[in-house]
């Protein structure tokens, strides 16, 4: 059955990068994300407990790719980079901290 | 827009505390698939719900994939078989338990549930041949669900019913000796029984319940556990206040899982069903939540109170986060699916006894217990009547699903496999009740003033 209707109206992800800092970790992730047609919206990154975080907002909304395929490719770029890289759709952060 | 810390508690809950959403659970009523021949009914049972429940465990990781929250389980609940067999001429209904693992089969699920009779009140001669038919029907069959409902608050006590289904579960775990009497783990008995819920084994598609509908049930003792360890000594209402926190955010989860898988398949979205179930994973206990708490043991205690608080709170943040909230709702306390209540079993703080009292104000009942294999069935009716009992007059859902193993004696480990986990067998109270529970008849339902 491959009629399921798609479902997340709003393009937007979140794009996670955990683990130990090091050099190259936004270009080698903005360089996936450009590659798919992915457009940055918004970046903003701390130190948590000795540990790099870093949060990307990206619109999917011209990308040549879908999720699942983008997630592969930065979860792969994690494994290289000794990071945990996930990308999740934004209603799923929306649902839970907003009303 | 959400702040950074918002997104990394939602990365920490999914990455390191198990939050998932524990099933979707596809509704499907089978009431226009009566017929008087055994095999016309059977087929047009498979038709029905290869039909209607083809997509479902393709949607279900699709949308898992696409939000980055494992979803573990897809199931099917289906109307009551009694209520659509009793149209056939036949007096087995092996023949419909065969139909549905068949289905359960070519749609993927792992489970099916409704296999089942709602004899409340008395049996028709379709729930005489069901209940009769539910041994043979678990012993051959791998994931078929079946449930009795035997009592309401409205009805009272089925005493007949309770004493059959005590003979009913000693036969299933005969039957089933070589799986460690597994057919019993997949047989609960209940008092108050919801129609709309998602969780197995006791999940059935009740008549008053649409064509079809997609229901949720969501999961998270873990998340709790760690949000009640990082408060420290804080005071209970803090602790209250938090938990439902936890709750409604767990809950919004489901809800969203729940609309999308909705969508995808064209199918209303009915309810979500916000309970803490726990599996035997380590950190996803609700026991241990109970030990965070400042309990020693689960089963010490203070452990009733501490659920109460626990259920309570649950329930209120999950209902703010969900339009509709249904099914059991509140927290399990299954022994063999959780690893903090079988340690307290092995180590004596929780005894058949105390987790009776904690049923009081779980959300479910005595949950699978395993109990020694020589254990007569009046005795296990007895159990079911006092499940029953607390559940008709606390106006709540009780239910009991209990394995007698065979060969085995207290304190010897049953091991289940998987999500139904290992029980070490309790003992139960080696009294007889045998001739109180086979004086038959019915207990009759309770007044509702004068409620002290």
């Amino acid at each position: 059955m491959s009629s399921l209707n798609e479902v997340p109206r709003d393009n937007r992800i979140i794009i996670s990068v955990l683990g130990r800092d090091r050099v190259g970790i936004i270009a080698a992730v903005s360089g996936v994300l450009s590659a798919a047609g992915v457009n940055i919206l918004d970046i903003s990154q701390t130190i948590l407990q000795g540990y790099f975080a870093m949060i990307l907002v990206a619109d999917m909304g011209e990308s040549n790719t879908d999720l699942e395929t983008l997630k592969e490719k930065l979860n792969t770029l994690g494994a290289e980079l000794g990071l945990r890289i996930d990308a999740q759709h934004v209603d799923v952060f929306n649902y839970m901290h907003r009303l | 827009m959400l702040s950074m810390q918002e997104i990394l508690e939602t990365i920490k809950m999914v990455q390191e505390e198990n939050l998932d959403i524990r099933t979707i659970t596809m509704g499907i009523s089978l009431r226009d698939c009566g017929h008087l021949e055994t095999k016309t009914a059977c087929r047009r049972i498979y038709d029905k719900i290869t039909r209607l429940a083809g997509g479902l465990v393709e949607a279900g990781e699709k949308i898992s994939r696409q939000y980055g929250i494992p979803i573990v389980n897809k199931r099917i609940s289906v109307t009551p078989i009694s209520l659509i067999a009793e149209c056939s001429d036949a007096e087995n209904y092996l023949a419909f338990a065969r139909a549905l693992e068949e289905a359960a089969g070519a749609t993927g699920v792992n489970f099916i549930g409704g296999f089942s009779a709602l004899v409340q009140k008395g049996y028709t001669v379709g729930d005489r041949r069901l209940i009769a038919s539910i041994p043979e029907a678990l012993a051959a069959t791998e994931r078929v669900c079946a449930s009795v409902n035997v009592a309401t608050t409205k009805a009272g006590i089925n005493m007949d019913a309770v004493l059959q289904m005590g003979q009913v579960i000693k036969e299933t775990a005969r039957l089933t000796a070589d799986r460690q009497g597994g057919g019993c783990a997949r047989l609960v008995v209940f008092a108050n029984a919801p129609e709309d819920n998602p969780f197995m084994a006791g999940a059935f598609h009740g008549t008053g319940e649409p064509e079809s509908v997609i229901n949720v049930g969501v999961s998270g003792p873990g998340v709790v556990r760690n949000v009640v360890e990082r408060l420290g000594g804080a005071d209970l209402g803090t602790l209250a206040e938090e938990i439902k926190k936890t709750a409604f955010k767990i809950t919004r989860m489901g809800e969203l899982v729940g609309r999308t898988a909705a969508r995808m398949l064209q199918v209303p979205f009915g309810i979500v069903d916000i309970s803490l179930a726990p599996t035997p994973a380590v950190g996803d206990s609700v026991a241990e939540i109970l030990e965070a708490m400042g309990l020693e043991r689960c089963g010490a205690h203070g452990s009733t109170a501490a659920l109460a608080l626990l259920n309570d709170a649950v329930k209120k943040g999950g209902s703010m986060a969900s339009s509709y909230v249904g099914g059991l709702s509140g927290a399990f306390i299954p022994v063999s699916e959780d690893a903090g209540m079988i340690r307290a079993v092995q180590e004596k703080a929780l005894d058949l006894t105390k987790l009776e009292a904690m049923t009081c104000v779980c959300s479910v009942g005595l949950d699978m217990i395993a109990v020694p294999g020589d254990t007569p069935a009046e005795t296990i009716a007895a159990i079911i009547a006092d499940q029953a009992a607390i559940g008709v007059i606390n106006q709540k859902t009780t239910a009991v699903r209990i394995i007698p193993a065979y060969g085995k004696a207290v304190g010897d480990m049953v091991e289940f496999g998987g999500l139904l986990g290992s029980a070490p067998v309790m003992a139960v109270n080696p009294f007889s009740a045998a001739k109180f529970v086979k004086r038959g008849g019915r207990i009759p339902a309770p007044i509702h003033s004068f409620s002290n």
